[in-house]
C-alpha cells in the first residue's frame, strides 16, 4: 500500500469540525428568544429587583423589624405616607407593634426567598437522587419508590406540609424540612421521566459497557441530561414554596411574627382587613402575589424555549 | 407525449438564523408516464426537499421561492390552495418512508382507504371499499380483505409501506412522489417492494420519483438518475448510462464508494472532507474543496453541459465514450 | 486457539406484565406469547485476529448476539468467553461486565456518544476509571487517539453536537481504542452513515485493523460492507445461525436457501435494471417462531422433514450450513435430488 493510505491521510480527509454553535453561542440565542416576551423579560426584572430589596434589606431598609428596642408603640398604625417618631415617612405605613410595613415586606420576603430556594435546592437534590436510582435500576427499587411519591403526588402539598409542621415544630428549619418532604416528589417524578428515556439512549449502554462505575454513569451520564426539565419544574417548584411557606405562616403554624416573613405580615394584618387598616394584609399580599407570578412568568418562557418539539 | 412531471427552475429556501439556505437551487427534469426517476443524494442534498417542494408541502420557515411544476402540463404552483390540494393525492400522491406519516394508527386500513377515495370522488362506501382492495391487489398483498379490516399496527413494515404506495394508487395519479419509502426495510422486503414497483410503472403508467440515498437501489430500479449535490442536480441521465460511465467527479466518487465494486479488504476510494454546510457553501462550485479536478476555474459557477440527453454541472465533466 | 467463543448461547426475553393484564387477559381468555425467542443454540469462535461477519434481517438475532458478546446482556443458556474467561455475569437481574477488553461501537453516532460531555472526557474516562493509562499520560493518549482515528488532537474540548455523523463514528471508535481491547464489536458501524464518509469509516477500520491487529465482530444487514471487511460471515435468521463460511466461498457459492435468497434480493450496482428475485412472504415474529426449519415456510425447496425438524449446524469442509439439503434431504422429491 501506498503511503497516502496511512492514517495520517485519514486526518487529511477530515479538515475540520462543521461550524455549529458553542455553548456561549446557544446561551445568547437562548437569551435572543427569551427577550422575545416582553412579560417574562418584565417578570425576570421584578424578580431581580425583589432580590436585590430582600437580600440588602439590611442596607435599603429603614428600619430593622427583628429589633424589638427599635420599635415605638407610639408609632403604631401609622398611616402610609404618614411621619413617624423616627423622623422619615412609612411609605406602608406600620402595623400595631409601630414597625415600619416597607421594612418587614423587605426582610419577609428576605425569608420568603431563603426559604423557597433553599427548600427547592434540598428538594431538587433528594428528588434527583430517588429519580435517577429508580430509573437506572428499575424492577422493584423502582416500583417501591414511585410508588411512594405517586402516593405523595395524589396528596395535597399543604396537607403534608400542615402535619409536618406540627410534628416539627416552628423555626426555619422546620419549615425547610416540611417542604422539601412535600415537594421532593415533584422532582423525583420528573427526573424519573427523563431519566427513564435517556436510560434507553446508547450512550449510557456505551458507558455501561465500558465498563464505567455505577455512580459515574448515573451523575456524569444521567444527571447532565436530565437536567432541562428540571430547571423547568425547579423555577414554578421555587414559587410554589414561597406561597406554601405564606400560607403556613398565614396559618399560625410557620413562623413567629418576631421572623416576619411574607405570610406571618399577611397573617398579622388579616385581623384589620375588615377596618381601614387593611394595607396591614393587601401590601405584603401584593408582594407576595408579584413574586410568585413573575416566577412562574420567568418558568413559563424557560419551558417554552426548552421544548425539544419547538422548532429551532 | 406530454411529460407527466416536469419541474423547471425549482429553487426552495429556508430562513435560518445563519442567513437564507437555498436547500434545493434551480432543480429541473422531467419524468415521462410510466418511467422511473431516481433522485440520489447524500443527507442534506436536498433529495427529500426536492420531493416535498413539488407537492407543495413546504412548511415555514421554508418556501418555494421559484419555478415551475408542471404536472401533465399543468402548474401546480400557479394554482390557488385549495385547487391543489385537490391535485394532491389525485394526480400527484406521495409515499413516506415511514407509512405512519400516512396512516392513521386508530382507523381501520380499508376505513382510512375508502376516506382516501371518497375525498376526491363521490362514490359509495362499498364502491370506495371495493377500489380499496382492488388496490391492495395491485401492490400484490396476499389476502387483502383481511388487511382491509386490520389497524396499521397490526401489519409488519413492509405491508404497512405496500398499503401506503396501495393508498397513493388509489386515484391513478399521474405522478409518484416516493421519499426512501424501502430505507427502513429489510432487503428481502425491500426485494419484494422493488419488484412490485416496477410492474406498477409499467403497467399503470404511472410516473414515479424515487427519492433515495442507496445508488444500488435506484440503480436496479429507475430509468433515470438525477444526482443531487448541495441543492442542485449535478449530473442527470439515463440510469445504466450513468452509472456505467458517470461524468461528474462527484457521481465517480459516490460509485466508487460503494463496497461491492472493489476487491474486499482493498482500501476504498473515497472522496475527501463532509458534505458541505448549505449555509457557508464555497463560491462558485459546491464540490470544489473536495473535488480533485477543481481548477481556478471552478470558483466561478460551474456551466451545465449537455449532451446525448445527459447533462453534467462541471467546468472540467469526465470525458465518455459517445 | 480462538479468542472469542461463544457456547451454545441463547437469548429469550419475556415481557413483564402486571397482575392487571394477566387478569384481564384470564377474562378474555387468550394469554398472548410473550417469550421472544431472539437467540437460539449459537456456538461461533473467533481467532485471534480475524474479522467475523454476522449477516443477517432485523428479528435475526445479530445485535442481540452482538450485546451479549460485549457484555451488556447476559445469555439465557450457554457462555461467551475470552480466552476461557466469561465477559459478564447477571446477579439479581443486573449484567456485570467483567472485562475491559471487548468494546462495542454503536450504530448511530448521534445517540452513542454522551451530548453533554466533551469528547476527550469521553475517550478519556474509561481507560481512567481502570487505571489502563497513567493519569499524567491521559491528555497525550487522548490527542494521540484522535489523530489516529483521523482527528484535530485540539478537538478533545469539543462536545459531540459539533461534529458530523462520520467524525462522531470516529470518536466513538477512538473511544473503544483506548480501551485496548482484544475485541471489537461493531453493531451495524456504518449503517447510519453517508456512502462517502461509509467509506472513509471503512477504510479507517481497516487501516486499524492492520495496525493494531485487531479481532472484531462486525454486524451489519449490507451484505457488501460485510464482505468487505470480513474472513468470515455467519448468516443468521430468527435467532439462529443458517451459515458459516469463509468469504469468498460464502459470496461465490452460498449453499443455504436463505443465503441464496438473501444474495439474490440485493440489488447490485452496475448491473443495470434488475430482474428481482424476491423472497416470497414475510419474515416471522420470534415471538412466533415457526416449527421446524425457521426458513421452511420462505423456502421453495421445504419437504416434510423441515416443518418439523431443527436443522442443526453441520460443517462441511471450512463452512457449515443449517439445513436438511445438505443433510440427506427434505423429504421432499425435489430436495433430495439436490443434496449430494
Amino acid at each position: 500500500m501506498s503511503d497516502t493510505l496511512s492514517p495520517t491521510s485519514s486526518t487529511a480527509a477530515v479538515p475540520s469540525a462543521p461550524p455549529l454553535d458553542s455553548r456561549a453561542t446557544r446561551l445568547r440565542h437562548f437569551w435572543a428568544d427569551y427577550r422575545r416576551s416582553p412579560a417574562a423579560l418584565l417578570s425576570l426584572l421584578v424578580i431581580v429587583v425583589l432580590l436585590v430589596l430582600s437580600f440588602g434589606a439590611p442596607l435599603l431598609a429603614p428600619q430593622d423589624p427583628y429589633d424589638m428596642a427599635a420599635l415605638d408603640w407610639l408609632d403604631a398604625f401609622l398611616r402610609p405616607g404618614e411621619v413617624g417618631s423616627g423622623g422619615y415617612t412609612h411609605l406602608l405605613g406600620t402595623d400595631n407593634a409601630g414597625r415600619d410595613m416597607l421594612s418587614a415586606i423587605f426582610y419577609g420576603l428576605r425569608t420568603s426567598f431563603v426559604i423557597g430556594l433553599s427548600a427547592c435546592a434540598l428538594a431538587l437534590a433528594v428528588g434527583i437522587v430517588v429519580g435517577l436510582t429508580a430509573a437506572y435500576f428499575g424492577g422493584r427499587i423502582e416500583a417501591v419508590l414511585m410508588r411512594v411519591v405517586d402516593l405523595q403526588l395524589a396528596m395535597p402539598a399543604i396537607l403534608l406540609a400542615l402535619v409536618l409542621v406540627a410534628i416539627l415544630g416552628q423555626g426555619v428549619a422546620q419549615i425547610i424540612l416540611a417542604l422539601v418532604v412535600a415537594q421532593y416528589a415533584y422532582f423525583a417524578r420528573t427526573t424519573h421521566g427523563a431519566a427513564k428515556v435517556e436510560r434507553g439512549k446508547d450512550y449510557i449502554e456505551a458507558a455501561r459497557s465500558t465498563p464505567l462505575s455505577t455512580g459515574r454513569v448515573l451523575f456524569r451520564h444521567l444527571l447532565p441530561n436530565v437536567l432541562p426539565p428540571l430547571i423547568v419544574v425547579a423555577t414554578v417548584q421555587v414559587a410554589s414554596a414561597i406561597a406554601l411557606e405564606a400560607t403556613l405562616s398565614f396559618l399560625g403554624v410557620g413562623l413567629p411574627l418576631t421572623e416576619p416573613s411574607l405570610g406571618s405580615l399577611i397573617s398579622n394584618g388579616f385581623k384589620y382587613i375588615h377596618s381601614d387598616r387593611a394595607w396591614l394584609s393587601i401590601y405584603p399580599g401584593l408582594f407576595l402575589m408579584v413574586t410568585v407570578v413573575a416566577i412562574n412568568l420567568v418558568g413559563d418562557q424557560v419551558r417554552t424555549l426548552l421544548d425539544p418539539r419547538r422548532a429551532t | 407525449m406530454t411529460a407527466a412531471l416536469q419541474v423547471r427552475g425549482l429553487t426552495t429556501r429556508f430562513d435560518t438564523r445563519a442567513g437564507a439556505v437555498t436547500a434545493v437551487n434551480d432543480v429541473s427534469f422531467s419524468v415521462d408516464p410510466g418511467r422511473i426517476m431516481g433522485l440520489v443524494g447524500e443527507s442534506g442534498s436536498g433529495k427529500s426537499v426536492t420531493g416535498f417542494s413539488i407537492l407543495g408541502l413546504i412548511e415555514a420557515p421554508g418556501r418555494v421561492t421559484g419555478g415551475e411544476v408542471l404536472v401533465e402540463g399543468q402548474d401546480l404552483r400557479a394554482l390557488p390552495p385549495d385547487e391543489m390540494r385537490r391535485m394532491r393525492g389525485r394526480k400527484v400522491a406521495m409515499v413516506f418512508q415511514d407509512p405512519m406519516m400516512t396512516l392513521n394508527p386508530v382507523l381501520r386500513v380499508g376505513d382510512q382507504m375508502a376516506m382516501a377515495v371518497q375525498v376526491h370522488d363521490r362514490v359509495s362506501r362499498r364502491a370506495a371499499w371495493d377500489r380499496a382492495r382492488s388496490a391492495l391487489e395491485t401492490v400484490g398483498i396476499p389476502a387483502p380483505g383481511e388487511r382491509l379490516m386490520a389497524y396499521p399496527h397490526q401489519l409488519s413494515g413492509g405491508m404497512r409501506q405496500r398499503v401506503a404506495i396501495a393508498t397513493a394508487l388509489l386515484h391513478q395519479p399521474a405522478v409518484i412522489i416516493a421519499d426512501e419509502p424501502t430505507t427502513a426495510l429489510d432487503v428481502s422486503i425491500q426485494g419484494q417492494i422493488l419488484a412490485e414497483v416496477r410492474r406498477l410503472a409499467d403497467d399503470t403508467g404511472t410516473a414515479i420519483v424515487w427519492v433515495s440515498h442507496d445508488l444500488a437501489v435506484v440503480s436496479s430500479l429507475a430509468d433515470e438518475i438525477c444526482v443531487m449535490y448541495a441543492g442542485r442536480i449535478v449530473e442527470s441521465g439515463p440510469a445504466e448510462r450513468v452509472i456505467a460511465a458517470p461524468r461528474h467527479p462527484y457521481t465517480r466518487g459516490l460509485i466508487a464508494s460503494v463496497p461491492s465494486s472493489h476487491a474486499p479488504g482493498g482500501r476504498l476510494p473515497q472522496i475527501p472532507g463532509s458534505t458541505p454546510q448549505l449555509s457557508s457553501l464555497p463560491a462558485g462550485c459546491p464540490f470544489r474543496p473536495r473535488c480533485d479536478r477543481a481548477t481556478d476555474l471552478c470558483v466561478t459557477e460551474p456551466p451545465r453541459v449537455a449532451a446525448a440527453g445527459r447533462t453534467v454541472l462541471c467546468h472540467h465533466p469526465l470525458e465518455v465514450a459517445p | 486457539m480462538s479468542l472469542l467463543t461463544i457456547d451454545h448461547v441463547s437469548k429469550r426475553f419475556t415481557r413483564p406484565t402486571g397482575a392487571i393484564v394477566r387478569g384481564l387477559e384470564k377474562l378474555r381468555g387468550q394469554t398472548p406469547k410473550r417469550t421472544v425467542h431472539a437467540l437460539t443454540d449459537v456456538s461461533l469462535e473467533v481467532a485471534r485476529g480475524e474479522v467475523l461477519g454476522i449477516v443477517g434481517e432485523s428479528g435475526c438475532g445479530k445485535s442481540t448476539l452482538g450485546r451479549i458478546v460485549a457484555g451488556i446482556y447476559a445469555p439465557s443458556d450457554g457462555a461467551v468467553t475470552l480466552d476461557g474467561a466469561p465477559v459478564a455475569r447477571e446477579s439479581r437481574g443486573t449484567v456485570d461486565k467483567l472485562t475491559t477488553r471487548v468494546q462495542m461501537i454503536h450504530q448511530d453516532p448521534f445517540a452513542s456518544l454522551n451530548p453533554r460531555m466533551k469528547v476527550g472526557e469521553t475517550i478519556a474516562e474509561g481507560p481512567r476509571q481502570h487505571g489502563l493509562i497513567p493519569a499524567p499520560d491521559l491528555r497525550d493518549r487522548v490527542a494521540a487517539l484522535l489523530s489516529q482515528v483521523g482527528l484535530e488532537p485540539a478537538y478533545a474540548d469539543r462536545l459531540p453536537h459539533q461534529f458530523s455523523g462520520g467524525q462522531r463514528q470516529r470518536i466513538a471508535i477512538a473511544r473503544a481504542l483506548a480501551m485496548q481491547p482484544d475485541l471489537l464489536v461493531l453493531d451495524e458501524a456504518v449503517a447510519s452513515l453517508d456512502v462517502s464518509i461509509q467509506a472513509q469509516v471503512l477504510n479507517l477500520f481497516l487501516d486499524l485493523r492492520r495496525d493494531l491487529d485487531l479481532t472484531a465482530l462486525f454486524i451489519s444487514h449490507d451484505l457488501s460492507v460485510v464482505r468487505h471487511v470480513s474472513d468470515r460471515v455467519a448468516i443468521m435468521y430468527l435467532g439462529r445461525v443458517v451459515e458459516l463460511a469463509p468469504v469468498a466461498p460464502l459470496y461465490d457459492a452460498p449453499q443455504h436457501p436463505y443465503t441464496q435468497a438473501l444474495f439474490a434480493s440485493v440489488p447490485r450496482l452496475g448491473e443495470g435494471r434488475a430482474r428481482f428475485h424476491p423472497i416470497k412472504g414475510e419474515i416471522p415474529s420470534p415471538l412466533d417462531p415457526p416449527p421446524g426449519c425457521a426458513f421452511h415456510p420462505r423456502c421453495p425447496f421445504a419437504g416434510p422433514r423441515c416443518r418439523t425438524e431443527v436443522p442443526r449446524l453441520k460443517p462441511h469442509d471450512s463452512r457449515a450450513v443449517a439445513c436438511h439439503l445438505h443433510d440427506g434431504g427434505t423429504g421432499a422429491t425435489t430436495g433430495t435430488s439436490e443434496a449430494a
